[in-house]
């Protein structure tokens, strides 16, 4: 995962990126830095494992950053609804290649984007702990131009985005996205129902045969707990099995 | 220990050696078996894995012992067994096990137990499937022996272990419309003396305390446990490092631990606002969090123990070190579980995270840590100053020096 002892060089296009990031509108970059972590948020909301249900615990947590992001944002006035019609097809094209702007901006600036309000961080080098990508990894200054355009027309408000993620994913893995947002209760069979409340009526998994061995009487008296074992073996004895 | 591929293995204390009689056993494998399967939700087209989540042992009443293990959807109880004598003279069958012609049979005998080579068997006793929906974090049994709790993201269970087709939901926490989802359980216990106490942690950094005397429905906490947050060093990522991960009672039942991402934190029951002592594992990794949340490693959960007499803490971190704080000198240290660091028998040697600027001999930067080396688990013997740690793949087994 992360390269042991290797150092990152100090590639020399970093003047090109300066001098086209020269003729773009000054964005801090912390704006920058913040719109990389929204969109690597994104991302790793809409990889969903295909096989396997995804990780509530992590999902939620992922989720509840970006909406801290976009609060954020709209506090800023950096957020800006648009119509949903807009969005189409191009939002997944843009997570993927901010996936890759985020490891290039990173390695430009040296430094870990990890905003912080009132930042009284000191941004230390963790090149080395940055993901080391292929040689190719793009480090254009055109991808920072796009993305400085890409968002203005793509940000919706947050259930938009969020949104729009539900509408791709639907196309690619329904029951995916089911897991992650909404109710799994389905008309054929209501878990809840079923199990809330003093009624179990669930199937016994499968148990092997040995359900018939637990006590009839509803509550454990001290004779039924008190071996087991030694019940198994006279009886195996008797019946001779 | 439980293993991804489903399998419990049981390891067991030798006698001491007479002739090393200053220290203790060593630890052999007992067991070894298959506790869960993968299986196939039809459902929702999904892939249950066989992972083990965790094991629990119940208090050991007669020869026996016995297990909770649980994947993330299903609790088995295991019960294992010696068996060292073999019973012989049967009546309707031969000793080769051939059966005997019953008309042939004159006179009856009382079949004799002989010795053989002892044989550890392992067997499913209690299944208890189909009650979670979402994914199984915690299982705890009660001090009442008879009842336990079995805990997924959003819902609390309480069984009684002889019964398995029924259970009783004792928390709560969905949401009537899921897109509201913003907390979900992260672990529970049951307090160690009092049979109607438990708590759980949640994805916020909170704790709650619950009383099932109160009411059926534990939603309503009778104790909230929350660190107001350090306006300070609030960053995108202090929600999910506030995430607890863990939580243990002390064995008096006084103090509770709770691990969150970079640090473990003592809370005093009778205080619910702020823990009596926090303790940082790894603060090292605060400058990094982006990182780590990219390669996902700021969602690791690790847990934490208490040893025998509450007098000491203990919980992994990453490069294969672990973290051990005594409370009353309020010393820490960090060792590490790897082969090519340590011999056999020999002193482990303390290890220091060199956090900038130059670093000394012995130190290790930030930068060439392996975080793919992670101690998640790490239990402490409950008598004897005897540590497991498991380390990816191998669990290793460290004992304080004696003289």
């Amino acid at each position: 995962m992360f390269a042991r002892g290797l150092k990152r060089k100090c590639v020399g296009h970093e003047e090109d990126v300066e001098g086209a990031l020269a003729g773009l509108k000054t964005v801090s970059s912390y704006s920058l830095q913040r719109q990389s972590l929204l969109d690597m948020s994104l991302v790793k909301l809409q990889l969903c494992h295909m096989l396997v249900e995804p990780n509530l615990c992590r999902s939620v947590l992922i989720a509840n950053t970006v909406r801290q992001i976009q609060e954020e944002m709209t506090q800023d006035g950096t957020w800006r609804a648009v119509a949903p019609q807009a969005a189409g097809r191009a939002p997944l094209d843009r997570l993927v290649s901010t996936e890759i702007l985020c490891r290039a901006a990173w390695e430009q600036e040296g430094a870990c984007p990890a905003p912080g309000l009132g930042d009284g961080h000191t941004q230390g080098p963790v090149s080395d702990l940055c993901p080391v990508t292929s040689a190719q990894a793009p480090r254009h200054p055109q991808s920072s131009v796009w993305e400085m355009d890409g968002p203005r027309e793509n940000r919706g408000s947050f259930h938009k985005s969020l949104d729009q993620i539900f509408e791709t994913l639907e196309t690619k893995n329904p029951s995916c996205m089911e897991e992650l947002f909404s109710d799994v209760d389905s008309p054929y069979y209501d878990l809840d129902t079923v199990l809330t409340g003093m009624m179990g009526g669930a199937r016994p998994g499968p148990c092997e045969g040995l359900e018939g061995l637990a006590p009839a009487t509803p509550g454990p008296s001290a004779s039924c707990k008190s071996d087991l074992g030694e019940l198994d073996h006279v009886v195996e004895i008797l019946v001779e099995t | 220990t439980g293993d991804k591929g489903g399998r419990v293995v049981i390891f067991q204390r030798e006698q001491e050696n007479k002739s090393r009689p200053h220290s203790r056993g060593e630890y052999n494998v007992y067991s070894t078996f298959q506790s869960h399967e993968p299986e196939f939700d039809y459902l929702k087209s999904l892939e249950i894995e066989e992972k083990i989540n965790k094991i629990r042992w119940l208090p050991q009443q007669n020869a026996a012992h016995f297990l909770l293990s649980t994947n993330d959807k299903t609790i088995k109880l295991w019960k294992i067994s010696e068996r060292d004598k073999r019973a012989e003279g049967y009546n309707l069958k031969d000793e080769d096990g051939r059966l005997r012609d019953p008309f042939r049979i004159t006179a009856l005998r009382v079949p004799i137990l002989k010795p053989m080579d002892l044989m550890v068997e392992a067997s499913p006793r209690r299944i208890f499937a189909n009650a979670h929906t979402y994914h199984i974090n915690s299982i705890s049994v009660n001090s009442d022996h008879e009842t336990y709790l079995s805990a997924d993201d959003l819902r609390i269970n309480l069984w009684h272990l002889e019964i398995t087709d029924r259970s009783f939901n004792i928390v709560d926490i969905k949401p009537a419309n899921m897109e509201e989802l913003t907390e979900v359980i992260t672990a529970a216990e049951f307090h160690p003396h009092q049979c109607n106490v438990f708590v759980y942690s949640s994805s916020k950094g909170t704790i709650r305390l619950c009383d099932m005397r109160s009411s059926a429905l534990c939603d309503r906490h009778s104790k909230f446990f929350e660190e107001p947050e350090d306006p300070s060093s609030r960053s995108f990522f202090s929600e999910i490092i506030s995430s607890i991960s863990d939580v243990k009672f002390s064995h008096s039942g006084r103090y509770m631990m709770t691990r969150d991402y970079l640090s473990v934190k003592v809370w005093d029951l009778n205080m619910e606002s702020r823990p009596v002592e926090t303790h940082q594992v790894h603060e090292y990794l605060r400058s990094k969090l982006c990182s780590l949340y990219e390669n996902d490693c700021i969602f690791d959960k690790f847990e934490c123990c208490w040893n025998g007499s509450d007098s000491a803490i203990m919980t992994g971190s990453y490069n294969n070190f672990f973290r051990m704080f005594d409370r009353d000198t309020r010393r820490d240290v960090t060792l590490e579980a790897s082969r090519e660091s340590s011999k056999p028998r020999a002193s482990l040697k303390p290890r220091k995270v060199c956090t900038g600027g130059k670093r000394k001999k012995d130190e290790i930067s930030v930068d060439s840590l392996d975080f793919n080396k992670k101690i998640l688990h790490t239990a402490w013997h409950p008598a004897d100053n005897v540590i497991a740690v498991a380390a990816t793949n191998n669990l290793y087994i460290f004992q304080d020096k004696i003289n």
